[in-house]
């Protein structure tokens, strides 16, 4: 009855997951050796190891943006494996937010234009999304730079918007690629702690690629990978405990 | 789609100078083309105008062994005027025109001339024949010709030149001729190497009483066959002058086609470049739920879309410019009459609607095509590289 009820509230279920890269002429580099993983709705977790571990090799997969080369990925009951190109961009539009090591903005838009985005790419009225960035951006607090370009904000700011930018559609899953790796200490904890509050605000599921020990320190699952295996999965607090 | 175009235009907006600049670049490309054509259609339609007011009228019957391009032909390609045509002539609805082949001796220099006889009294043609009309007492030989052929013999008004041809039967004969007068034209078909007589002095000296070379209709006669005579419909009577004007246009399209590849060269570097550095941007409008097909389609519209903008910018400083040319005309440089066709002192642009239309069309296109062939690669990428800048 347990099992069920996990697997009813789980969001991603991985099974044998094999990950090859071809690599020289005949050659392949495998970098994920057999994964299996269940994350469930509303966890903090974070895939942490040193560099070449799998970590953003398995986060493109669960993101849709690479196909697993043997085994089974189900994300929000899909089967990535077998979307289409259509299918996977769908999925993300609607139900994923990402947020990258460099930011990845968009650098002639404003931060508004930015955290717009999403919303444009699914249709909503403009209405709509004025008030749902503008709300975004207030949680974030960067209300007094909805005018301003990325490159006149400072490194905490760009991830913030990215922040926004990945929320303001209220996505059930959000992918962090690094998100620390370019902001000094009190900035990653000032964004860190925001990501928690959204996390148990709205019970949205974050899944970090990392190996920052100030990241580490704020997660409740930390899943270690160690050349394309997981080594240890291990919960290491509850939610609203920190 | 409109999804797609806000978005384009956000990204040209913001792409700020680099735009601007490939726009304006573009809008002059769209604008001398335009321009070009415009003087070429304007071109052809005066000289053809002219040509047909001073030439042709609404076509021609030849004698069926007249060829222009062989003057040995001319002796025998006389015949009698059809009689079918009697009321016509009378009318002057019908024009005979009698050519033989004679010289003149302008100041001691033999110069080989057509002679082209016609009625003093005709109005089928520009030519100012009424020149040739002379006063009832005098013995005179009244001549006009162009200034183009004035200029080469050195004649003036009221010059006497002497004239030499051979009658029907072989026998050469020579006469003095008076210059009655030099028009202008911009036909110089029949201008170069002519001298126009009266038709009756002219069959009398070379004995070909009531014979013409050729006969020049109106508008009004209608076509109809005549046993001996080969009737040229304008068409056919331009079809060198229209060849000719073809082969110009050509020349001249070189120079604008370099300007629009130099427009297009910016657009496709401009692509190639921005696909090339916008490579995490790519990656992550594919992360927020952009296919690449979208992608694709939203860098080809960014691309195409500095075409559109070049039209607006193209018309708001081409439109003034060509109502000011259309209205004004455009002055020719002396000598150009030496082009070989019919080219008049002002050329006035026509800008008809076909031609504004094909010229945007054909510039979106092409522009449209130039933007998707760098942004193929899109496809080709992996967004998860793309992302972290890595191909």
């Amino acid at each position: 009855m347990l099992t069920k009820i996990m697997a009813q509230n789980s969001i991603v279920e991985v099974k044998g997951l094999v990950k090859r890269f071809p690599m020289g002429s005949s050659g392949f580099f495998t970098a994920l050796k057999g994964i299996d993983l269940t994350v469930s709705e509303g966890e903090f977790m974070g895939l942490v190891g040193p560099s070449g571990s799998g970590k953003t090799t398995f986060l493109n997969i669960i993101g849709t943006l690479d196909k697993p080369s043997e085994g089974r990925v189900d994300v929000l009951e899909k089967d990535v494996g077998s979307l289409t190109s259509k299918q996977a961009a769908q999925l993300r539009k609607e139900e994923m937010g990402f947020i990258f090591q460099s930011f990845n903005l968009l650098p002639v838009y404003t931060v508004f234009e930015n955290v717009e985005f999403p919303l444009l790419l699914l249709n909503k009225s403009a209405g709509e999304r004025k008030k749902r960035v503008m709300e975004t951006l207030e949680w974030l607090g960067l209300t007094s730079k909805v005018d301003s370009r990325p490159a006149q904000l400072s490194g905490g700011e760009c991830q913030r918007v990215a922040i926004a930018r990945a929320m303001v559609k209220r996505p059930k899953l959000v992918l962090a690629d690094e998100p620390t790796a370019n902001l000094d200490a009190e900035n990653s904890h000032n964004i860190l702690r925001t990501m928690l509050k959204l996390n148990e605000g709205l019970k949205t599921c974050f899944i970090f690629a990392t190996h920052d020990e100030k990241v580490i320190s704020y997660l409740q699952r930390i899943v270690h990978l160690e050349d394309g295996r997981i080594a240890k999965d291990m919960k290491v607090r509850s939610s609203g405990t920190l | 789609m409109m999804k797609l175009l806000k978005l384009v235009f956000r990204n040209l907006i913001g792409n700020g100078l680099k735009t601007w600049l490939n726009v304006f670049v573009l809008s002059i490309a769209f604008v001398l083309i335009i321009f070009m054509q415009a003087l070429l259609q304007g071109w052809d339609r005066q000289a053809m105008a002219d040509t047909v007011k001073w030439e042709i009228a609404g076509g021609q019957y030849w004698n069926a062994k007249y060829d222009p391009f062989d003057p040995f032909t001319l002796d025998s390609a006389v015949s009698e005027l059809p009689k079918q045509f009697a009321r016509q002539y009378e009318t002057g609805q019908i024009e005979p025109v009698l050519i033989v082949s004679g010289t003149i001796y302008p100041s001691g220099r033999s110069m080989p001339v057509l002679m082209k006889g016609i009625r003093p009294g005709q109005k089928l043609l520009e030519l100012p024949t009424t020149l040739l009309m002379n006063p009832t007492d005098s013995t005179d030989i009244p001549a006009i010709i162009g200034s183009n052929m004035a200029h080469q013999a050195g004649l003036t008004e009221n010059d006497i030149v002497t004239l030499r041809w051979r009658d029907a039967n072989g026998t050469f004969e020579a006469q003095d001729i008076r210059i009655a007068g030099v028009f202008k034209t911009f036909v110089p078909t029949v201008d170069g190497g002519q001298i126009w007589l009266p038709l009756d002095l002219l069959q009398k000296m070379t004995l070909n009483p009531d014979k013409a070379t050729l006969l020049i209709k109106s508008k009004e006669v209608n076509e109809a066959p005549v046993a001996g005579w080969d009737f040229k419909d304008v068409k056919e009577l331009t079809k060198t002058l229209r060849e000719t004007l073809r082969s110009k246009a050509v020349g001249q399209s070189i120079f604008y086609v370099i300007f629009l590849l130099l427009a297009l060269l910016a657009i496709f570097d401009t692509q190639t470049l921005s696909i090339f550095y916008r490579q995490r941007e790519i990656g992550t409008f594919v992360a927020l739920g952009m296919t690449k097909k979208e992608v694709v389609r939203l860098f080809t519209l960014e691309g195409t879309m500095n075409a559109i903008l070049a039209i607006v910018l193209g018309a708001v400083y081409g439109i003034p410019l060509f109502i000011y040319f259309a209205v004004n005309g455009i002055p020719m440089p002396s000598g150009t009459s030496d082009f070989g066709v019919a080219i008049s002192d002002k050329i006035y642009p026509a800008f008809p609607p076909k031609l504004i239309v094909g010229t945007i069309l054909f510039i979106i296109l092409v522009t449209a095509w130039v933007s998707y062939l760098p942004a193929r690669k899109i496809v080709k990428m992996n967004p998860a590289d793309a992302i972290r800048g890595k191909i």
